[in-house]
């Protein structure tokens, strides 16, 4: 048996996940229309290679990634492109950002794909396989999972799967490793051969029994030394950081990463499709989501990425009371602004909301530092006066008290008696530090480039300077070489010297053919010399007067 | 009396030789302060403070010759830092500044004829042609300072605001009704 760890504070919401796991994963049929974000992903969108009025097969790629840290879009199901246009998506700004339209054909026809034989292949062959796969971590960061198989100045002593889904109403994670698990595991042996992990421990709150026997039974069925360990059901142990403490012990140091001290951490579902990406050469097309809340049939649906949320939600018969929605969990969710946002990769949980099932937060009294957010954060800081800091914008000294090591969690305001929405002040203060590094940054190099570009205005006068310089010098050099001799006589000897030297070729070349002229030929080439006399004649006058 | 005004005389010669050392040995190339005004200036060397640039304002500003309100990339926060380093009051805009959006010149491509006058006024270097040959704008090198607007001689340059997306997209302050006392 493993001795667990334990992280500082954490909540103990209710759970609400036994609604939507009360039946088994359904696939949602074909919907009318799928709107594809090419931005799914953390890091740069994909640049779309497919244009309206294309036909394009399942799993075929249309968004290209660019840079280094993107990941591959590809048709969920062979249709039509319709649009390739900018449409609102799930996303904090409410903005609408570049998606292409697909009409499904209804034919579900594939592109060729084939399996990738991983334990022959070059890693770095494989992550670059995974890149056009579009796998990407699916616990909600949606991280480029290629980018964290890169081989890092540490060794991966630990791989962590992460099926601890601490959020409730949240089952997705669960019902995929009830009903999943071998593939989940195939995917982690993938996975830590890629890393060459020393050793694999899958994490799962103990609130998921069937799970953790369906993933003890997989993992007994696969003969691999992996450890399906529970752990303490607590909000948020399903954050990186804290479920490395949990499992090993260990601390991930601030603003440093998990593979600094030789941990990597990848969600379930995450493990799935790196499975379905090697062993069947499939890309992500579609992944599980519940649909729960305020409606008749809380279910998880295996649904096609692109998917309007109004098509799950008629899936889950919404109450009538519903008034808004919620992409993710209550605890980190987005508030939705229309139901016609589709669903991407980081959809994980829609929760349809009433007043009655949500009461809206009683209005905010001012903070009288209880400290209750510090007793609750599991990233040991100090909420209060992070809050304060970001109040009154003293962005530098929210920086000071490790504002970025706050995981946005929600544990602070949920325990605050003044119903304070703290996190929304540490996403206002690192959004305005964000925009301002990148400000300093864009100066920075402006003022490089501003200053590149004197230096060469100077380099190049100075260039040109020494050029004439160095043009008179020769000059002056030419002239004491030969001191004894007028220039002007030598100058004459040379032209006199040229002028024999052309008379003496003239002389040795005659024209060819110039025998046997008839009398008429003579006479034509006496004309045409007289002629050309003439026409000397007429320049040399005309040149004269302009000379002078 | 004597040996007092010797041993004063003495002490002042002494400190003043090292005073003379350290002003030769340590001495600063350059101005400091002008380093760090220019650190908080924008570098987009519009111009628009009526100086030739970033770096000559920085200097006019430490030789106290300008105002620090003449900076309208820098915005009101900018005005606030050059305050809090200089140890003045804070100014409004002043000097028929105008504060401006965040924008990025445009070169409308059909009409360009490749006169290369755009790219002589740029000051980061940022459009890409040659002469009799169609000019760009580098886009994520433009600073927007619009010095290439004037030169062309086919009116082809225009400043497109960037506005609000995805990737520029900040959280807002957060906003909230507190209960009313009873």
């Amino acid at each position: 048996m493993r001795t667990l760890h334990q992280f500082n504070g954490g909540i103990h919401p209710p759970d609400n996940k036994a609604q939507s796991t009360q039946r088994s994963i359904a696939r949602a049929p074909l919907p009318s229309k799928l709107i594809i974000p090419f931005r799914q992903h953390a890091g740069e969108a994909a640049k779309p290679i497919v244009r309206a009025g294309d036909h394009v097969l399942k799993g075929q790629l249309i968004g290209m990634p660019v840079g280094s840290i993107s990941s591959a879009v590809h048709a969920p199901t062979s249709g039509t492109i319709a649009a390739i246009a900018v449409q609102p998506i799930a996303h904090p700004s409410g903005l609408p950002d570049l998606c292409a339209t697909l009409i499904p054909d209804g034919k579900e026809e594939w592109i060729p794909h084939a399996a990738v034989d991983h334990r022959n292949s070059d890693p770095a062959e494989l992550r670059q396989h995974l890149r056009m796969s579009g796998v990407v971590g699916l616990g909600g960061a949606v991280f480029p999972s290629d980018i964290k198989l890169r081989p890092g100045n540490q060794k991966i002593k630990t791989l962590i799967l992460n099926g601890a889904e601490c959020e409730p109403y949240i089952t997705c994670d669960d019902m995929l490793m009830r009903e999943r698990a071998a593939e989940i595991v195939q995917g982690a042996a993938m996975l830590c051969f890629m890393l060459e992990a020393g050793e694999v421990l899958i994490g799962i709150e103990d609130n998921k029994p069937q799970a953790i026997a369906a993933m003890q039974r997989a993992v007994a069925d696969s003969g691999l030394p992996f450890e399906v360990v529970a752990v303490p059901t607590i909000y948020p142990g399903g954050s990186a950081k804290q479920l490395i403490r949990v499992l090993t012990g260990l601390e991930v140091p601030s603003g440093k990463l998990p593979t600094d001290i030789g941990v990597q951490c990848f969600n379930v579902a995450t493990s799935y499709s790196v499975y379905r990406a090697l062993a069947h050469g499939e890309p992500l097309l579609s992944r599980i989501i519940t649909i729960t809340g305020n409606v008749r049939q809380a279910q998880n649906f295996e649904v096609l990425l692109g998917t309007p949320v109004q098509d799950l939600v008629a899936l889950g018969e919404a109450l009538p009371d519903t008034d808004r929605y919620i992409m993710g969990g209550p605890m980190m969710g987005l508030p939705l602004s229309s139901t016609a946002i589709p669903l991407a990769k980081a959809s994980n949980c829609i929760i349809a909301v009433s007043d009655k099932l949500f009461p809206p937060a009683p209005p905010a009294l001012p903070c009288i530092r209880c400290s209750r957010c510090a007793q609750a954060c599991p990233a040991d800081l100090q909420p209060m006066d992070l809050f304060w800091f970001a109040q009154s914008r003293e962005f530098d000294k929210a920086q000071q008290f490790s504002l970025f090591d706050c995981i946005e969690c929600g544990a602070c305001s949920y325990v605050c008696p003044s119903h304070i929405p703290l996190v929304q002040y540490y996403q206002f203060a690192k959004s305005e530090i964000r925009a301002h590094g990148h400000d300093q940054q864009a100066a920075d190099h402006a003022r490089e480039r501003h200053e590149f570009r004197e230096y060469r205005f100077e380099r190049e006068k100075q260039e040109k300077a020494e050029r004439l310089a160095a043009r008179e010098q020769a000059a002056k050099q030419a002239q004491p070489a030969v001191p004894s001799i007028n220039p002007a006589d030598t100058m004459q000897q040379k032209i006199q010297a040229a002028i024999a030297r052309a008379r003496e070729q003239a002389a040795a070349s005659k024209p060819k053919n110039t025998e046997n002229f008839t009398a008429q030929q003579q006479a034509e080439i006496a004309e045409i010399e007289a002629r050309r006399a003439h026409i000397h004649e007429l320049a040399k006058s005309a040149d004269e007067p302009s000379k002078e | 009396m004597l040996s007092a005004l010797l041993v004063m005389a003495g002490i002042a010669i002494v400190l003043g030789a090292v005073l003379g050392f350290s002003a030769v040995k340590f001495r600063v190339e350059g101005s400091p302060l002008v380093d760090k005004i220019d650190a908080i200036l924008p570098q987009t060397q519009c111009g628009q403070c009526g100086y030739p640039g970033c770096r000559p304002y920085a200097t006019a500003i430490a030789a106290g010759e300008a105002d620090i309100n003449r900076c309208p990339p820098g915005g009101e926060e900018g005005i606030h830092k050059l305050a809090d380093l200089l140890g003045v009051e804070f100014k409004p805009f002043g000097g028929g500044t105008v504060l401006k959006p965040k924008s990025v010149a445009f070169i409308d491509e059909n009409l360009c004829i490749g006169c290369t006058l755009c790219f002589q006024a740029c000051p980061v270097d940022a459009i890409a042609g040659a002469a009799k040959q169609m000019h760009t704008i580098i886009t994520s090198e433009c600073t927007g300072c619009e010095l290439c607007v004037a030169p062309c001689p086919v009116d082809c340059i225009s400043m497109k605001l960037i506005g609000e997306n995805i990737a520029n997209w900040k959280w807002k302050y957060p906003v909230y009704t507190l209960a009313q006392a009873k």
